[in-house]
């Protein structure tokens, strides 16, 4: 935290200029604290005590009628053997497969993005970081409304592709899995026993390896589309705050300019990755607005996501329960995929320092990380 | 969070500077990789920028030409009819007056509540600062789609479903924005505000008065982020609202495109409507460019 905080700590024999302080710090942060209260805090309780109730939208959740229901809601998601857990299951593998292509696809090419762009001397700079960034300020549905005609069975997409001799899918309309198409072009058209035999949350292990559908993999591009070009800026910002110095060393020991962006500049990026990664991951798993607004889930439920099953489930077929289950559900693998990630990251650092005695010390990154990408709490 | 509390008043990078000094002579290899990188770049370019133009041009084109010649940037008869729809026959007019309204509350109310909010949390010194500064991190941390359920159930609680009060006042202060001021707030001297004290101004006439007028930069941050986020924002109009009258640009576009209000197709309306609704968002960002592009975080979209 701040350093005015920690010299601020022996406040009891303070007064004078600083007087009277108490009251205006509560009063001035009073309408911040009502309304992430009311709107947050709150709701997030509320929620809770639905997600273990039977309340069916009726009237208030806190009526008599409604029943205390204990966790049946989550195990009807997690085990129930019924359509709640196969819709849950399913929502839960599209959603993966996006995460798997859409996290690493916009890391890299936003880095790749940001170090192409950030060369020292560049005709035209603006205009390329202008027309990368461009995409990000749109909304997703002005987005969504427009990839859903480029993606249409006679639209720019597969006219493009006819051009190169591809007959493109009909996008958003194919519910086949792209791994699943792909072992078909090898003959491959039913799984092994072991594989259909068995399943998790519902579906089988065949169907959680089918890959994204083709309407998702649409998905998958727009997110790319939409989002490098914000995490290009974040990668921009941490490029320009990287001494020379370390480079300069490495151009003198010779590295070229592949190994110096390897060993020198993408370690010191790190802190920048971090935070790239992981509002990559968290932003990745909240696929809502481009499902509500394109596919409401479709085709055969292939671009159903846990956000928008959550929706569906409260709103529409009025199981707020089990809505809500989804939600903390969601949360908690949210929660979890960050803290992993966050552990993943730490452990290399670690590795990293044990093996700093035995590299030469001159392509060493240095160890001070710039200050104001230190990283990320989110 | 880090990114957050990047100062994002950095006036010209000093690459820019260095560009215009001199531009020594290059070697052969140098040459060719130099057209190389131009000519990934344009191709990139291009990609990025080739689905707005085919979006605008095929609002101009008709049905019939949207369908048959779905790349090509110029409309085989230019035909407004899109357009004439969208406004002289449709309720979009009302979507974007709704927009326009929560807009310009919901950024009014974020300027003056994040600022007061992050101004208290950097500068003054009351007990439960820290509390409050935790609580303000863990809010930060909840993901806003797990929100959609537990919002409604709230809005409805209180008896505000479907007005404008339960679309705006949700959305008036936000956490991170509270972290930007905060940040901003810690990184300007004290000393212009001790004087102020000292001749005995009241903390919110300093507040008022000296800090918030040396906070423009900071504040333009709020301005575009809050612009964008609710002119952007979706969920939370479809679980506070249910009216047409209510409708904003964002539900009523997504109703367009799932066909709820059309038969066929339809393209060139729908893309219209997509592309009215982009306007508003690119002249903010091609006003406020440069700072956007100087601030790592301008516009983190989840």
């Amino acid at each position: 935290m701040s350093t005015t905080a920690r010299t601020a700590a022996p406040t009891s024999g303070r007064s004078g200029i600083r007087g009277g302080e108490t009251a205006s710090g509560w009063i001035f942060t009073a309408p911040m604290i009502i309304l992430l209260g009311l709107f947050l805090v709150i709701p997030v309780l509320m929620a809770l005590w639905v997600s273990v109730s039977d309340w069916t939208g009726r009237g208030s959740p806190f009526a008599g009628s409604v029943q205390y229901v204990g966790l049946d809601n989550y195990s009807a998601l997690l085990g129930g053997g019924g359509l709640a857990e196969q819709d849950f299951g399913t929502a839960l593998r599209n959603n993966a497969w996006y995460v798997l292509l859409v996290v690493p696809i916009q890391t890299g090419l936003s880095l790749l993005l940001a170090v192409l762009v950030n060369r020292q001397i560049l005709r035209g700079r603006g205009f390329f970081r202008t027309a990368f960034y461009f995409p990000s300020v749109t909304s997703s549905v002005a987005i969504t409304v427009l990839w859903l005609f480029l993606f249409s069975s006679t639209g720019a997409v597969n006219k493009l592709l006819s051009f190169i001799g591809v007959n493109g899918p009909n996008w958003f309309n194919d519910p086949s899995g792209v791994l699943h198409n792909i072992l078909g072009v090898f003959g491959v058209q039913t799984g092994p026993a072991a594989l259909t035999g068995n399943t998790f949350l519902g579906i089988s292990f065949w169907e959680w390896l089918a890959g994204p559908s083709v309407a998702m993999s649409a998905f998958i591009l727009m997110a790319v589309f939409t989002t490098s070009g914000t995490f290009m800026l974040l990668f921009i910002a941490a490029l320009q705050n990287l001494s020379g110095e370390v480079t300069e060393a490495a151009m003198m020991d010779g590295a070229n300019g592949w190994q110096r962006f390897w060993r020198v500049t993408l370690p010191q990026l790190r802190p920048t990755l971090f935070t790239v990664l992981t509002l990559g991951l968290i932003g990745s798993w909240q696929v809502f607005d481009q499902i509500y607004t394109g596919t409401q889930g479709g085709p055969g439920k292939t671009t159903l996501t846990p956000a928008y099953l959550s929706y569906q489930t409260a709103f529409n077929n009025q199981a707020w329960g089990q809505g809500a289950a989804i939600a903390f559900i969601l949360f908690v693998i949210i929660v979890f995929f960050t803290l992993f990630q966050r552990w993943l990251l730490a452990e290399r650092q670690v590795s990293n320092r044990r093996m700093r005695p035995y590299l030469p010390s001159a392509t060493l990154p240095t160890p001070t990380l710039p200050t104001t990408t230190a990283g990320g709490t989110k | 969070m880090s990114t957050l509390e990047r100062a994002r008043v950095r006036p010209t990078s000093p690459s820019r500077r260095l560009r215009h000094l001199s531009r020594p002579q290059l070697p052969t290899s140098a040459v060719a990789g130099r057209s190389l990188l131009y000519a990934i770049l344009v191709v990139l370019a291009m990609i990025y920028i080739a689905p707005f133009l085919v979006q605008v041009a095929t609002s101009f084109k008709t049905d019939a030409d949207a369908a048959s010649n779905p790349m090509s940037l110029l409309p085989q008869t230019w035909s407004t009819a899109a357009y004439e729809r969208l406004f002289l026959n449709s309720d979009f007019p009302v979507w974007f007056q709704n927009s326009a309204i929560v807009t310009v509350f919901v950024t009014l109310g974020r300027v003056f509540f994040n600022s007061l909010a992050g101004y208290a949390l950097a500068r003054l010194h009351f007990r439960g600062r820290n509390v409050i500064f935790a609580l303000l991190i863990a809010v930060m941390s909840v993901p806003g789609v797990v929100l959609l359920i537990p919002k409604f159930l709230v809005i409805n609680q209180l008896g505000i479903y479907d007005t404008y009060v339960a679309m705006i006042v949700p959305l008036l202060t936000d956490a991170a924005g509270v972290f930007i001021m905060k940040n901003f707030f810690e990184s300007i001297p004290a000393s212009v505000e001790e004087q102020a004290r000292i001749d005995g101004a009241g903390t919110f006439r300093v507040f008022w008065s000296i800090v918030l007028p040396m906070a423009r930069p900071a504040l333009v941050t709020i301005i575009i982020l809050s612009f964008q986020g609710s002119w952007n924002e979706l969920s939370h109009f479809i679980v506070a609202t249910q009216s047409p009258e209510l409708t904003t640009l964002t539900k009523g576009v997504a109703s367009l495109a799932s066909g709820q209000l059309s038969q066929g197709t339809q393209y060139p309306l729908k893309l219209a409507a997509a592309a009215i609704m982009t306007i508003p968002v690119a002249v903010m960002f091609f006003i406020f460019q440069k700072r956007i592009m100087n601030s790592t975080d301008g516009a983190v979209k989840e």
